[in-house]
């Protein structure tokens, strides 16, 4: 019996004013995430992953604007929120850990400090006890020595400690939704494995969902159940974890899982993606953003794009998607 | 297989230069007035002295106080003298002072900050406290203090104006140098055989360069107010010559009495000067940092 | 093979702060010897030999001295003891700030991980590529076109990109432009510092097979740094482990991922996310690292971390030795070669911070 969805994001569309044009940053993006579910949305640079996840928290550029869709939390649409209601939403029942936890935390405010913030704002902790529990949250995040590191400033920690400080200062209000902007990136990878078993330890502990954003299809594979792949502004492919990675159906994805060093016996087994991101700043841009590269590419592939349903909870959004059970080498360069 | 973005026509840096900087001031209308402004300048500082109908040093007991007329544009001043021939002739000697004093900071504080930053050490600390001692005094008293002690000539002027902004170019160039001393570009530059000063001078000054470029546009600016207010209080450049401080300074006294254009003129002629000076700093700076050419 | 780089006993060291300001630090000074500043030993008594054509790997993480490593050899700083012989001569004496006029100077090249960052934003592609070529081989006028053109070439850089200014580049192609200047002088030893580790996965496996064709093609030797372990396993023969300014284990890059011998180099290895794994062996280093200032020389660089703690590691500080065709620096290592136990499990550690 699935759960209702946590977060439903429902044809989401951004754009961007620049100097040299408008960018067409997100088209239509569709996903959800259900309670204590973790997914994953996989993507490269210019994926827009990451602007997916500022336009669900309003936390976009100026210069960027929602052109269309909802983003439906909890009866709310978080896009078309006032300003009150967001603010009672955002670090209260969502919360986001972002990628540099250095220039995330504030230099000169030691951390105890910036718990009790949230813990005092979003938590309704009385004042008086708001430290105490920020000295918990530090020891929940697995930091020794908490009492003591609770007034030590974002410099005099490592970044891997760091990081677990913006995760006790995410977590502080108990919320039910969290989004992770790439939060490893730059960390060593045995740290990097230590912070994504606490965000799943705690995640599993109070039963919150999850949005993992990362470039690493190798780690999401590991650490979410569902994977939403993004190019160019578009959900090309979302599916359980297991499903894509055995058989995926979009042929970007396809060509993402053999670029993975991982999954490449040699190196001549490593695949590059040929082509390369379309400019969204076009007003000629192809319904399918990926045509243009794609190998697979059919007359059909003019049309809007679809939402087929392949499989259970499996939805590519293909013309001309791979076919089932074929071995991935094979898979690619078939048409 | 190559990765290959849209490509454009090879290009030699000069031709590419002169296709950004038409670029920048078609997007840019204020910056494209500036430059028409200052070419106007330029211009009569080149060639006014040449074209201007009277001699600018001919006093005409006969024609003193007379306002501005069909003879006399701008008016006579209290010697009969043509008010536009003496702005006019003016702008060479203010302009030469403008550029001569940023040239001289340029180099001076420009290459004492740039070889400070990067090198750090003693060299940081002798130009430090250099700096520290210059900035200690009240810039204009300190300035003053110059002229009156090497004597009222234009050459002074300009040292002096070099002199009081010496610890602000060599702060900006130090700060720029002392990023750029770790940036991988200097590594890179180093294992392709670039001894240090090389490397000071080829990579890190092109850097340099552009930052200091607005800081000296605005300076241009500064030493012509700078001239002028010495002239103003008769340190300065010393009467009949023309030049736009003493003319307001002499001017001054007659504005109570309702002969304005003495000093309207000159102080039009300054601030219009200045004025084009600081809009063209923000300009030259979109022409010269190649980061904004597309 | 022959041997191209050997290197023996080499240390570098970095005196710390030495006290909370000047007055006290010429206080420091002026006492002599008796208080010593205390020492960063970034690199600590390291040896390898790199044999010509070979690709050797280097892993570790932040604050594991490979960076420190690399520059010493790239002889961008001195070293505080020990040798670099490049083709039997001695480079180590030489100090850093004069070896840009070295002879050799041409022979020993890096690429850099981020490309935009190690071009001088003011110098076109061909003002890249051609300065060590100007600098180093005197190359000028028509030669050097022809040449910074045909490195260009090989790199799969056309020509009229070189034209443009690195922010006009995609990062593919900035990375080529590092790789072309990095070759320009045909070196024997090329330095690669985490060269894809700012591009996107899609150029990613194109950058690395250029790189594994300009080896075959011009004959280098290659010293791969990365973070990244599946990398190194596709691109190395062999890889080096390090830890604290140490070595803890060198071999044979497959074997050493398959079946690593070291505590650190199991737990690196199990903490690599695998593609569709689940997070299977519990291997996980708990704490942070030991404090690389004066460490004390008899206890193991890894003990606290170390799921085995046992009092050997705390006495005696393990040396790198040789076990067949590997080198492990651990009390313990003959346990994991014959798999006595299975892979260690992450145990309660003595010391967490």
């Amino acid at each position: 019996m699935t759960a209702p969805p946590a977060l439903c994001v429902d044809r989401l569309s951004v754009e961007f004013r620049t100097r040299s044009g408008l960018v067409r940053a997100l088209d239509d993006v569709t996903f959800s995430v259900r309670r204590s579910e973790t997914i994953a949305l996989v993507g490269e640079s210019g994926s827009g992953k990451s602007v997916t996840a500022y336009a669900i928290m309003g936390l976009l550029d100026p210069a960027g604007r929602v052109t269309n869709g909802q983003a439906m939390f909890d009866g709310i649409d978080l896009l078309a929120a006032s300003p009150k209601q967001l603010a009672a939403v955002r670090g209260r029942q969502i919360s986001m850990i972002f990628q540099n936890p250095r220039t995330a935390l504030n230099p000169i405010r030691p951390v105890g400090r910036q718990i009790a913030d949230v813990l005092i704002r979003h938590g309704k902790v009385p004042a008086r006890e708001a430290p105490q529990q920020a000295v918990e949250m530090l020891r929940a995040v697995g930091i020794s020595d908490p009492g003591r590191r609770a007034s030590a400033y974002p410099f005099e920690m490592s970044g891997g400690m760091c990081q677990r400080v913006m995760i006790a200062i995410a977590l502080a209000a108990k919320p039910s939704l969290l989004i992770a902007d790439e939060p490893t990136t730059g960390l060593d990878v045995t740290t990097q494995a230590v912070i994504m078993d606490l965000i799943s330890d705690l995640a599993t502990e109070r039963g919150m969902a999850t949005i993992f954003i990362t470039h690493d299809l190798a780690l999401a594979s590991q650490r979410a159940r569902r994977v939403v792949v993004m190019h160019a502004g578009h959900v090309v492919e979302n599916a359980p974890t297991a499903d894509l990675c055995a058989e995926p159906r979009h042929p970007y994805t396809a060509e993402l899982i053999a670029a993975t060093p991982d999954s490449a016996a040699s190196l001549d087994d490593l695949a590059a993606i040929p082509g390369s991101l379309p400019d969204l700043r076009r007003t000629d841009l192809p319904p399918c953003r990926y045509s243009e590269r794609c190998p697979r590419k059919t007359e059909l592939c003019a049309q809007p794009l679809p939402q087929t349903a392949v499989g259970a909870e499996h939805i590519v959004a293909c013309w001309n998607p791979l076919p089932a059970h074929v071995p991935l080498k094979l898979a690619i360069g078939a048409s | 297989m190559t990765d290959t973005t849209a490509v454009a026509p090879r290009q030699s840096p000069l031709a590419s230069l002169l296709r950004h900087s038409r670029h920048v001031l078609a997007e840019n209308p204020v910056t494209s007035f500036a430059f028409a402004l200052f070419l106007l300048i330029l211009l009569a500082a080149l060639f006014g002295p040449q074209m201007v109908p009277y001699d600018p040093l001919a006093s005409n007991t006969a024609q003193t106080l007379k306002p501005p007329n069909a003879q006399h544009w701008f008016g006579t001043d209290q010697l009969g003298r043509d008010v536009f021939s003496r702005v006019t002739v003016a702008t060479r000697l203010d302009f030469f002072i403008a550029v001569a004093s940023v040239a001289l900071v340029f180099l001076m504080g420009g290459l004492a900050g740039v070889a400070a930053g990067f090198f750090g050490g003693w060299i940081d600390r002798v130009v430090g406290r250099i700096a520290d001692t210059i900035m200690a005094f009240p810039l204009f008293v300190l300035a003053m203090g110059i002229v009156a002690a090497l004597g009222n000539t234009v050459q002074n002027i300009v040292l002096a104006t070099a002199i009081v902004n010496f610890p602000l170019y060599a702060r900006i160039a130090r700060t720029e140098a002392n990023v750029r001393r770790e940036a991988g570009f200097v590594e890179a530059a180093r294992l392709s055989g670039n001894a240090n000063w090389r490397i000071l001078i080829g990579q890190i000054l092109p850097n340099v360069f552009p930052i200091l470029v607005v800081q000296m546009s605005l300076t241009m600016g500064y030493a012509i107010l700078n001239a002028a207010g010495l002239s103003f209080i008769g340190l300065g450049v010393r009467p009949p010559t023309p030049e736009w401080g003493i003319m307001v300074a002499e001017g001054a006294a007659f504005m109570v009495s309702g002969q304005w254009w003495n000093a309207f003129f000159p102080g039009a002629a300054l601030m219009i000067t200045v004025f084009c000076f600081n809009l063209l700093g923000d300009g030259l700076r979109d022409i010269v940092d190649p980061r904004r050419r597309t | 093979m022959t041997v191209l780089l050997d290197v023996e006993h080499l240390s570098k060291f970095f005196p710390v702060g030495g006290g909370p300001n000047q007055l006290a630090r010429l206080k420091r000074r002026l006492s002599g010897g008796a208080e010593r500043l205390p020492k960063v030993y970034a690199v600590d008594n390291v040896s390898l030999i790199i044999k010509k054509g070979e690709t050797v790997g280097l892993v570790g993480e932040s604050g594991c001295g490979k960076s420190t490593l690399v520059r010493a050899l790239t002889r961008l700083i001195d070293v505080s003891g020990g040798s670099i012989k490049l083709g039997g001569r001695e480079l180590a004496l030489k100090p850093a700030r004069v070896f840009a006029r070295d002879r050799d100077r041409a022979r020993i090249q890096m690429v850099f991980q981020d490309a935009g960052d190690s071009i001088n934003p003011r110098f076109t592609a061909f003002d890249a590529i051609a300065d060590p070529l100007r600098r180093l081989r005197h190359t000028r006028g028509k030669t050097l076109k022809e040449r910074v053109e045909v490195v260009a070439g090989q790199c799969g850089l056309p020509p009229v990109l070189l034209s443009r200014f690195p922010h006009q580049l995609s990062g593919g192609q900035r990375a080529r432009v590092g790789i072309a200047r990095a070759i320009a002088t045909e070196p024997d030893l090329l330095v690669l510092d985490e060269p894809t580790a700012a591009l996107d996965v899609s150029v990613q496996a194109v950058i690395l097979q250029l790189l594994q064709q300009l080896r075959r093609d011009l004959g280098m030797s290659y010293l791969f740094v990365s973070h990244d372990l599946s990398l190194v396993r596709l691109l190395c023969d062999h890889v080096m482990v390090m830890y604290l300014g140490k070595i803890v284990e060198l071999g044979p890059a497959r074997a050493v991922f398959e079946r690593p011998w070291h505590p650190y180099t199991q737990a690196l290895v199990a903490a690599v996310p695998r593609f569709a794994g689940a997070a299977a062996e519990r291997l996980r280093l708990k704490g942070e690292p030991r404090s690389p200032i004066d460490p004390d020389p008899n206890v193991c660089r890894f003990y606290g971390r170390c799921p085995i703690g046992a009092s050997d590691c705390k006495s005696k500080a393990p040396v790198l030795r040789r076990i067949g065709s590997r080198h492990v620096a651990c009390h313990f290592a003959e346990e994991f070669v014959v798999q006595r136990v299975g892979p260690v499990h992450a145990a309660q550690a003595t010391r967490q911070i």
